[in-house]
């Protein structure tokens, strides 16, 4: 049995999520009958050169999976794996992007890819230890991720010298305490060494210094799972190209995307890099009540919105959502449909990040703030004028000069909002005459006429 | 080496070096708040952004590592509005009230804000507030006008090493402060009052007392320890109002202790004597005393002592001077004492083991200059609780044992916290402290295949505790530690120079230095080191402390210092001056006790009101200088002794200015070489432990000296808890005392008594009770290290 059958039902791929018509599949029995753990057998049974492995991934175009888009093959490859001491691989798991549910499925549903991939990363990057960083309120998934830990380590595919190899692989997992910031790959190892999680001054990146000060690798919960797939490559054993050949130039293979919001059908579906969005929205059964699409946030809340006419042009890649004023980022589709307000839905956003800040750098720990009471003031009536320009502003002084990315997923929706749906924040902002500002610029143009 | 362009400027600079430490050095400012040189990089304020060629983003000057060719520039369009948009953004939340706050007028935040802010905010919310919760008599809190630099949280992780300010919270939510609203104890805690860039933290004491433009500063040299602290002690009107550090990378770097920074308020208190007083005798006056002007003062002291010379002879006079005394009060003391007659001059009030003092080989010098404790790899303390004793001595080895992994080890009575991990702790106790030290000598001379002497080997004679395998591996350890790495030391602390048999452990721990090439170090108590270049010591037929105490002499000068306090044998200093005929004391403080058996006050100057010249432990020379005039009618006492000669008609009494004094005191001793071991030094064991408790003491840091016994704010802190009989958990249960309990302490010589409250205290071990010095309450016990205890 090939692993990427394509599903009829849900069209879709089975890279990462099973396919659903397989009981149990979370169980190790399940995930071997489908291939699993052939992979990382091979590699220790013939110990494959890890430079052969690292370009396979290359050669996959496989980008990381956590939002950035960084290439886990190129990123394997700065460990210093002759360096001695420990080294550690680090998944997370902590999946905390408003829209994303992705990790959550691996987890439930996929455990065991997982845990093959990040033996394998254990072996090419010569680190003997794992740990696996899980979202808070993931209960059910850190359950399913701790029994098939359990099997694993009974059928001898985790702990000592592994199919004989002489390699040891230990993993461990964490169950974080609810803070979206522990996604970000510095603070989740602060947090995992039991500190305050908030990010770290980068360089020196956790490749050189990491969890305990070790040479690290961080990666996402999906770009490990996809690994032994790559690996296997349906049948053409390690080669790159099957993997890179499903996706487009630029972004190799398939990947999930978590489809939210107002549609009928929301979920997640592994497809092709490069699919049409219009066909994942047709997948996803159409905006709901068959109303009319207004906007969409194509990545996770950290990405700009991109208005329906941009998005339906648009291909789900990196490149092509690039090209049309957003990103990939975590693939979460939050679909809006015409009854949405967007002043509302910005003053939430805005209110997640100025919660969810940790607070260390002073243009996000006090923007972010500004940024969500301005909002409040003109979600409430209590707009004035200048707010716009004020917001805009502020984002401006936050995006590019924080230590972490959080400082410029605060900014972008802001910045894109207001680009998109400027009209719509200057209909609430009621001057003290009773006008609207737009409708107050309105007649000033037509006084000054 | 790296060429880089700043500002169009070609600078040469350090390559990997952070970019704000080169341009700090080519003198190109960048405003910052987080970033300072002796912390680690935090990047968290992002005030010192700048523009970097070929980056898309402004970078952080603090973070980003020199590279060769690099263009950078700090006051482009791109930098400034960077620069601005940060300013803005601390400003938001900052109430803007600076002339109601304390830091106004030295306030980064207000300076910076000049050049970086606008005149008009437009944020329309409401500004934060924050809590404060008081965190100790020292330090002030104002918390809402904290901008979030955690240069204190990272003041306390690094530097200090305990760990008292935190950032507990999220966001805009996060409060710096202390966990569960404890205070902050640290004896360097001062010191954040310095780095925090606003007026979030402040001096309590100092707190809305001065205008930073109206002080008058003054480069001075703190007198409480030996370290030689460089200070700056800054009068508003004549009153000391502050003390700041002065920077100096060889001796305190920019750090002070605390008893440096708030000492000063002894000398503005109320408990100054600043009259001179004479006890005559008529009833009708309080106690006998009354005021007198300093002719007669001067004439009744001289008067006084000329009685017991002319009646007995001058070696009826004892002379007893304070360790932190001038280099040149140390002289004309013993200079007037010798004059009268007399050579039992003393300055060492605690020490009871004087019995090499003839063998001169330990000149009470460091071996190890200050700046290379934070270079050490591996040392041995020998009872010492180095913290609370030298506590600048304490960063630097914390900054070794961090900076180059030193392994220090502690072979000691109590097992005090320190603030650097210690490789080995051996808590033994005050009884077998010399064992420990010669089985370490025997360890030592295995892996150097190097005979231990006899006298040695004999001490080390196995007892219980050697067949203890875990004990002895941690002894050979710490000896091969001293064997194998290459910068070492071994340090004897307050505790092990207190110990009766203090020169048995100077011969030994002398020896392992000798044989291991360890640098030997003595930290003696504040300026003593200058004691001894003055020789004020006793001279070839005087008494030491112990003897003059001992013999009751007929007279005793005392140079700034309360024996019955500043003794570790309190209670037969305080016999030993009542019983005396005349008493004449020099201080700067009133004391009821010492009006109980003094004949003479004389009001001294305080140490901010006299220059003079301090020796430290490593023998360097520093003068201190005059920050205020002396108080009233007090005077320096260099003059006290001086005019005192002339009263009695010495010769030698006529230097007219402070540098005709310091050109009398030769400094030779100062390049005395490495003490040699001494063969057939006495190694009897005075320390015998006979039944009951056994009593360990040290005096606590702010009781060492009048001075520090009358600083308020630091007698209130918690380096300074009412005296206590501290004992184990397990000691509690087996006498069946609980926390607070009285008891009676008994010594077993049934010469000394007292009531005291019980302290759980797990640092004293097995039977054995702590109960400190420099307390009238604990000083009944005398130095009697045999107690028992009862219910009360
Ligand atoms: C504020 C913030 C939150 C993040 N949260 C997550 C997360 O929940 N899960 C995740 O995989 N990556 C998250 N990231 C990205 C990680 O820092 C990191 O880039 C990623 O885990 C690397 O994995 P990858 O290379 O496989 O994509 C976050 C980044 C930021 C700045
Ligand atoms: S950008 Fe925000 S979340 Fe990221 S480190 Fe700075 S304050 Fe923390
Ligand atoms: S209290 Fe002062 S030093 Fe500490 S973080 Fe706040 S501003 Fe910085
Ligand atoms: S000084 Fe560089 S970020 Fe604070």
């Amino acid at each position: 049995m090939t692993d990427n059958t394509f599903n009829t039902v849900r069209k879709t791929f089975n890279v990462c999520l099973p396919d659903p018509s397989i009981e149990q599949s979370w169980t190790l029995k399940a995930y071997q009958e489908n291939g699993g753990y052939q992979a990382l057998e091979r590699v220790l049974r013939e110990q494959t050169p890890h430079t052969d492995i690292i370009n396979t991934l290359k050669t996959s175009n496989l980008r990381g999976r956590g939002g950035a888009g960084f290439p886990p093959g190129i990123k394997w490859s700065f460990m210093p794996r002759a360096a001695e001491g420990q080294k550690y691989v680090v998944c997370n798991s902590d999946e905390g992007e408003p829209g994303t549910c992705k990790d959550r499925d691996i987890l439930r549903l996929n455990p065991h890819a997982l845990i093959e991939g990040m033996a394998i990363g254990g072996y090419v990057m010569g680190a003997s230890k794992g740990y696996n960083y899980i979202r808070g309120e993931f209960w059910e998934p850190y359950e399913r991720m701790e029994a098939a830990m359990k099997e694993a380590y009974e059928a001898g595919l985790l702990g000592e010298n592994l199919f004989d190899s002489g390699f040891d692989f230990d993993l461990y997992t964490h169950l974080g305490a609810g803070a979206y910031i522990c996604g970000e790959e510095t603070a989740l190892l602060e947090s995992l060494e039991g500190k305050k999680g908030q990010p770290r001054f980068k360089p020196p990146f956790p490749a050189a210094f990491g969890l305990y000060g070790k040479p690290t690798t961080i990666n996402n919960t999906e770009s490990f799972a996809s690994v032994p797939a790559i690996l296997r490559a349906d049948g053409n054993w390690m080669d790159g190209e099957w993997f890179k050949a499903l996706g487009v130039e630029n972004a190799g293979g398939v990947k999930v995307f978590s489809v939210s919001g107002h549609v009928e059908r929301p979920g997640n579906y592994e497809i092709k890099m490069g699919t049409p969005f219009s066909e994942l929205l047709e997948m996803a059964g159409g905006v709901w009540k068959g109303r009319k699409l207004k906007a969409v946030i194509p990545g996770g809340s950290s990405v700009p919105v991109m208005p329906a006419d941009a998005v339906m042009q648009a291909n789900m890649d990196y490149d092509s959502l690039r090209d049309h004023g957003s990103a990939v980022g975590a693939g979460s589709v939050i679909i809006m449909d015409e009854t949405t307000d967007m002043v509302k839905v910005l003053e939430r956003l805005s209110y997640f990040y100025h919660e969810e800040s940790c607070g260390q750098c002073t243009p996000c720990r006090e923007g972010t703030g500004w940024l969500y009471r301005i909002l409040h003031r003109i979600n409430t009536g209590k707009g004035v004028s200048k707010d716009l320009d004020t917001l805009l502003d502020v984002a401006n002084r936050i995006e590019g000069r924080t230590i972490c990315a959080l400082g410029d997923a605060a900014a972008w929706p802001v910045q894109s909002f207001l680009k998109h749906y400027r009209h719509e924040f200057e209909a609430k902002i009621v001057d003290a005459s009773g006008n609207t500002s737009d409708q107050s610029k309105n007649k000033m143009t037509a006084d000054a006429a | 080496m790296a060429t880089i362009e700043v500002d169009g400027k070609t600078l040469e600079v350090e390559a990997g070096e952070m970019l704000i430490k080169a341009t700090d050095k080519a003198g190109i400012y960048i405003p910052r708040f987080c970033y300072h040189d002796k912390l680690s990089v935090a990047a968290n304020c992002r005030m010192c952004l700048v523009e970097v060629e070929k980056a898309p983003k402004p970078l952080p000057a603090c973070a980003t590592p020199i590279m060769d060719g690099m263009k950078v520039f700090t006051k482009s369009k791109l930098a400034r509005e960077a620069q601005k948009g940060t300013m803005e953004f601390l400003l938001i939340n900052h109430p803007l009230d600076c002339p109601v706050c304390d830091q106004g007028g030295e306030c980064p935040l207000q300076d910076q804000a000049l050049g970086y802010g606008k005149d008009e905010s437009r944020f329309l919310e409401r500004k934060r507030v924050v809590a404060s919760h008081d965190i100790g008599p020292l330090v002030a809190t104002e918390m809402t006008r904290c901008i979030h630099c955690t240069r204190c949280v990272r003041y306390g992780e690094e530097v200090a090493g305990i760990m008292e300010m935190g950032a507990p919270g999220r966001g805009e939510y996060t409060q710096i402060g202390t966990f569960l609203n404890q205070s902050v104890d640290s004896e360097v805690s001062g010191n954040m009052i310095d780095l925090c860039p606003v007026g979030a933290l402040t001096s309590k004491p100092y707190r809305f007392a001065a205008r930073s433009w109206e002080l008058q500063s003054h480069a001075s040299i703190s007198p409480h320890d030996c370290v030689g602290t460089n200070i700056n002690v800054q009068t508003l009107r004549d009153q000391v109002e502050r003390v700041l550090p002065i920077e100096n990378t060889e001796v305190n770097d920019c750090w002070i202790a605390d008893r440096d920074r708030y000492s000063y308020e002894a000398v503005n208190s109320d408990q100054r004597l600043t009259v001179p007083m004479i006890r005559d005798g008529n009833p009708e006056n309080d106690g006998g005393w009354r005021e007198v002007n300093w002719e007669s003062a001067l004439k009744y002291a001289a008067a006084g002592l000329l009685t017991v010379i002319e009646s007995s002879s001058g070696n009826h006079v004892g002379g007893l001077a304070s360790a932190s005394s001038t280099l040149e009060e140390f002289h004309l003391f013993q200079k007037l004492l010798q004059a009268m007659g007399s050579s039992n001059i003393d300055h060492r009030l605690q020490q009871l083991d004087f019995r090499d003092d003839s063998t001169a080989s330990r000149f009470p010098i460091s071996q190890l200059p200050i700046a290379d404790f934070s270079n050490l790899d591996a040392g041995l303390l020998i009872g010492s609780n180095i913290r609370k004793e030298q506590p600048l001595l304490s960063l630097r080895l914390r900054e070794a044992t961090l900076k180059n992994q030193a392994q220090i080890n502690v072979i000691g009575v109590m097992d005090y916290e320190m603030n650097f991990d210690l490789a080995q702790n051996i808590v033994s106790n005050p009884a077998s402290l010399v064992n420990e030290i010669a089985l370490l000598a025997v360890e030592v001379s295995k892996l150097k295949e190097n005979d231990v002497p006899e006298q040695i080997a004999l001490l080390a004679s196995p007892n219980e505790q050697y067949n203890d395998t875990q004990h002895l591996a941690a002894i050979s350890n710490i000896a091969n530690q001293l064997c194998s790495k290459e910068q070492t030391m071994v340090t004897l602390g307050a505790i092990a120079q207190q110990h009766k048999d203090a020169s048995v452990i100077r011969f030994i721990a002398q020896w392992i230095c000798d044989i291991t090439d360890a640098r030997m170090v003595i930290l003696p108590p504040a300026n003593s080191v200058a004691g001894w270049v003055a020789n004020c010591t006793p001279g070839e037929a005087g008494k030491n402390t112990v003897d003059m105490l001992a013999a009751k002499l007929k007279a005793y000068v005392l140079l700034g210092c309360e024996p019955e306090l500043d003794h570790i044998d309190g209670q037969s200093a305080m016999n030993a001056m009542l019983a005396a005929d005349f008493v004449l004391q020099i201080s700067a403080f009133k004391s009821s006790n010492v009006m109980k058996y003094a004949d003479v006050i004389l009001p001294m100057a305080a140490f901010t009101e006299a220059a003079g010249t301090y020796v430290n432990c490593e023998g360097r020379v520093q003068k201190s200088s005059v920050a205020a005039p002396p108080k009233e009618e007090s005077r320096p006492a260099w003059k006290i002794l001086r005019v005192l000669g002339n009263f009695m008609e010495f010769s030698g009494f006529d230097q007219i200015t402070l540098d005709d004094v310091t050109s009398e005191v030769s400094f030779e001793n100062l390049s005395s070489p490495k003490g040699k071991t001494q063969e057939n030094s006495d190694t009897t064991i005075h320390y015998h432990h006979t039944r009951g408790l056994q009593r360990i003491s040290d005096t606590p840091m702010y009781r060492a000296e009048a001075t520090l016994r009358n600083a308020k704010a630091l007698q209130k802190t918690a380096d300074n808890p009412p005296p206590a009989a501290g004992l184990n958990a397990k000691m509690m249960e087996k006498y069946g005392f609980s926390d607070s309990d009285l008891t009676l302490v008994v010594t077993t010589n049934g010469e000394g008594n007292t009531v005291l409250p019980i302290r759980l205290d797990n640092r004293v071990p097995n039977d054995c009770v702590y109960i400190s010095a420099g307390h009238l309450e604990t000083a009944p016990l005398g130095a009697d290290t045999s107690v028992s205890l009862e219910k009360a």
